[in-house]
Order: C-alpha cells, then structure tokens, then sequence
C-alpha cells in the first residue's frame, strides 16, 4: 500500500482517523494550528486533544463561485464536535439546500486526494451525513 | 459645546462606482477638496491627516494626496485595518484631537476596484513534486476549497446561517428580501454605484456565488472616496455661527477587535466585537438604540446585515428577524438601516466606507440629504467591520440649534 500523509497536521491517519487539537493546559481553549501562546488566557502550554469524529452541522454554504481551479459547487460548514467547533467541507451529499440542512447529525470521513512523484498519497477529510 | 468634544466640520464622498478615468489620489483628492470646502477651511487648518487604502500594498496615501492639495508638513498617519480602515482613519483623527496634538485633523479613505472579482480565496499555491508539510496547520496543499472557504461570500453566508441556528426564523427569501430592501433604497442616493430597484425575484434567480448569497446580495466592487474635517469643540467656538450650525457632534467613537471565543478561529465571529462597540458606543453617547433616527450598518453581504441589528442592540436580542418582518428597518419604519442603499447598492469602495457611511448619517442630521431625508433625524450611528478582526461604531449627533 502506497505511504499516505494527511492534507493537514491535525488529520490523525490509522485505524480510526480523527482531528486533534492543540489545548491550552491552562484554560483548555483548543486551537487546530499552532500557537505561540493561547488567545484565551496567555498561557504556553498545550498539550494534543482528540476531536469528537461526530457533530452537527451549526452554518454552512454552498460555494458556487470561487477561485480558478476549485471545483463548485462544494458545500462548506462549521460542524459542533461535542462543544469544539470544526471547519470542513461537507462530502457525499448532494450540494443544494434540499439535502443539507442547519442541525444535521455527520460524522468525519477520510479520502484520498492525489499522490505526489513518489507515490505518496494525501489524505482528506470532510463530514457527511450521518444517519 | 464643550471643548472635550469632537466634531465633524466637513465631509464629502465621491461618487461611487467606476472612474476609469481617476486614479485613486485624483478620487482622494476630490473627496478631501470637497470636505475641506464643506467645512470652510483649507489645507493650512490641518494639523494631523490619516489616510487608509487597503489594496494599496503600503503606499503612502495621504502624502500622495497632501502632494495634490496642500504640502503642509503636518504629520500623516497611513492606516488600514481591512474593512475598517475609513473608521480607523476617522478614528486616529479624534485620538489626535483628543490628544490635544491638534484641533483640527483630515481622515481620508479611498479605493478603486471597479471589475474586481474575488477579494480573498484561492490561496492555492499548487504543491511541488512531493508532498510537504507548510505553514501553521501543517498543509500540504492550499486548503480553501477542500477545507470549507476563503471567500467572503461564503464566511458571511455562514455568519447569517449560523444566526439562522441558533435563533430560527431565516431562509434564502428573507436574506434576499434584506437586499430588495437596500436596493430600494439606493434608488434615491444618486451617488449610489448601483440605483435600479430590483424585485424580490430578480434578486433569488440572478447567479448564486455562495448561497444563499446571490450577486445582488453581496457588497459592490467599485471606486470611491471618502473625506471627513475633524474640530475640537474648543477650537470649532472660534469658527462662524454657519459652520458651528452645519458641524455634526461626534458623540462616540469606538473601535474594537474580536475578543478570543470558542469557535472564532473556525468561523470569524463578527457579533461579539459589534456587540462590544456599541455597548461603548451608547454609553460613551449617553444614548440607547431607541434614540436613533438611523443606521448605516456594514451590509457587505445580505447575510450580515441581520446578524447586526441583533448585534448593534436595535432588537432584543435574537430578534433579528422579527425587527426585519416588522419593517422597521426600511426608510418609512421605526429605524430605517442602510437608506443609502448599502454596501450592496450604493457600493464597498474598502477603505472609503468606513467615512461614507458616516457622511450618509451627517448628510442627514444637517437636513442636506434631499429625497433620501429621514425627517428630523437628530441621531444615527454608522458601523463597519473588517474581518481580522476590527470594529468600527461611530455615533452622530446634529448640533443643537
Ligand atoms: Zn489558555
């Protein structure tokens, strides 16, 4: 099997892949970049949280018009993982406002999104609809 | 008046839209020539300028523009903070004054992006041969797109639908019959970019960018300018009784940025630092909401202007959609919001909007605003946000007769 590498830092790979966060030992504000110091209280101690792998959709949009080379529409949201807030696209469902909805239950999905010249492969992530 | 307080002597905008013909210090300049004559004074009465243009990739505008119309030597203070950087100017200009650096200042902002597209997103720089790690998240490949939105449209169509969640009440229609209501308006302000009143219909079926915000929704690209003439009250007492007749009281002045919050680093959160600007606002002013006559609030998009009349406290809060369903904020209602037409129709020249908006309120708290009068407005309040994020809310008042 070809060597994956996740689009981003925060996307764990394996068998059960998820989002992890940088918490602030102090306060518990969770930050997906990094940080030099936390915005919520100052301090610079963090240590690695798991993201709940399943939320509800709290805002979205679908984009009909973006940059030159991004496919639309796509369907972009914040989705509610058990209090920490997630920004993703949502994938396999239909982009138009019949199928998505404000408060819809999802769950992370992985997929891969091509291989660079030595084969590796980037892996994605969005949220679909879960039932 | 007293001497603590800061006016408006003059003020003037350009007309927005397209100026193929003026680059940016003639359109500045135009504005600034026109305040300066609004107010009855000259270049020679200015002891501190500011000057913001957001696209001008550090270029020092005010010089540029002193060079055009009275090298005085006087110190300049270039500034942007994105889409508040007119208010920001505005606001340097009072800090002088209040300072007592000067007792008279020049705010000045200008923009030209007339047939611009897309102001932000697209950020891909496509990766190398091989994957590699970059930046804070660790990408190895742009992200817009694949990880939600860069673009403007689609950040502000989640800030009207994330009201939409928390509070109910809004779909696609309503958020188009907020625009149907600014184009309405801007029928009447023959300095709008656009002025066609568009139906409910023409607004729904004309092309999505970022649902459910369609064209007509979303702010205007153009060119304009924008120019304000600050006084101290103590200095404005030695002035004519004409001019102390016409000058408008800044009653508040306040900028703020967002303060840290759960999920601001997700979704820009642009009602906190609204909401905190104007709690200052009013108690700075010594007035509540229910003593405005008008609102000029920052509609870049159909979306954001309902999360800001909950936002700006001229509802209870949660209530956005109900003071819209009331007709309070169309021209004939309780608090008419956005009679110039808005970002929407009358245009979002970046940099100059932040002094438009407060000229639109002076124009009609002088009673100077002709067709588009509210009658006897006596106060207004003008708002813009920058996404970063910066606030701008600045209260006006006419002067006492
Ligand atoms: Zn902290």
């Amino acid at each position: 099997m070809a060597e994956q590498i996740p689009l981003v830092d925060y996307l764990v790979l394996g068998d059960e892949p998820h989002l992890s966060a940088h918490e602030c030992t102090t306060c518990g504000a969770r930050f997906f970049d990094r940080r030099n110091a936390c915005a919520a209280c100052g301090a610079t101690g963090f240590t690695t949280a798991a993201i709940a792998t399943r939320g509800e959709v709290t805002a979205f949009t679908i984009v009909a018009f973006a940059a030159p080379g991004i496919p639309v529409p796509f369907v972009a949201a914040v989705v509610d993982c058990d209090g920490t807030s997630v920004r993703a696209n949502l994938v396999n469902v239909d982009p138009d406002p019949d199928h998505v909805r404000l408060g819809m239950p999802v769950r992370l999905t992985t997929f891969p999104i091509g291989a660079d010249a030595t084969g590796t492969e980037a892996i994605g992530f969005g949220f679909e609809p879960a039932a | 008046m007293s001497s603590d307080d800061i006016w408006i002597l003059g003020i003037s905008m350009t007309k927005f839209g397209k100026h193929p013909d003026l680059d940016k210090v003639d359109l500045a300049a135009q504005a600034t020539l026109a305040a300066l004559a609004d107010g009855g004074v000259t270049m020679r009465d200015i002891g501190v300028v500011a000057a913001g243009t957001l696209m001008g990739m550090g270029e020092p505008i005010g010089q540029m523009v002193q060079k055009q119309v009275g090298q005085t030597g006087v110190p300049v203070y270039n500034v942007t903070n994105a889409c508040a950087t007119g208010a920001t100017a505005l606001r340097t200009v009072i800090m002088a004054i209040k300072a007592g650096e000067a007792d008279m200042g020049l705010a000045v902002g200008v923009e030209k992006l007339a047939g611009a597209g897309l102001l932000a997103g697209g950020s891909r720089k496509e990766a190398g041969d091989t994957w590699q790690p970059r930046g804070r998240y660790g990408a190895v490949a742009p992200v817009d797109g694949r990880i939600g939105t860069e673009i403007m449209p689609g950040v502000f169509a989640q800030i009207g639908m994330e009201y939409g969640h928390r509070h109910g009440g809004t779909s696609f229609e309503l958020f188009a019959r907020i625009s149907e209501k600014n184009h309405a308006h801007s029928t009447l302000n023959p300095l709008a970019a656009y002025t066609k009143r568009l139906t409910l219909a023409e607004i729904m079926d004309d092309v999505m960018i970022a649902y459910p915000n369609t064209r007509p929704m979303c702010s205007a690209n153009c060119d304009g300018a924008a120019a304000a003439v600050l006084v101290s009250g103590a200095k404005l007492r030695t002035l004519s009784i004409e001019q102390q007749r016409r000058a408008v009281k800044v009653a508040a002045s306040v900028l703020t940025s967002d303060p840290w919050e759960e999920g601001c680093q997700v979704l820009p959160n642009v009602n906190t630092l609204t909401r905190n600007a104007a709690t200052q606002a009013y108690e700075q002013a010594g007035l509540g909401p229910e003593d405005l006559d008008l609102v000029e609030l920052h509609d870049c998009f159909a979306t954001a202007e309902l999360v800001h009349y909950d936002n700006l406290m001229l509802c209870e809060q949660g209530g956005a959609v109900d003071f819209f369903e009331s007709g309070a904020p169309w021209r004939d209602g309780r608090l008419p919001v956005n009679v110039s037409g808005g970002l929407q129709s009358k245009g979002h020249p970046i940099a100059a909007t932040g002094i438009a908006n407060v000229w639109e309120v002076c124009h009609h708290l002088r009673g100077e605003a002709g067709d588009r009068q509210i009658a006897d407005a006596k106060v207004g309040l003008a708002h813009v946000i920058g996404l970063g994020s910066a606030c701008g809310v600045h209260i006006l008042e006419r002067a006492a007769a």
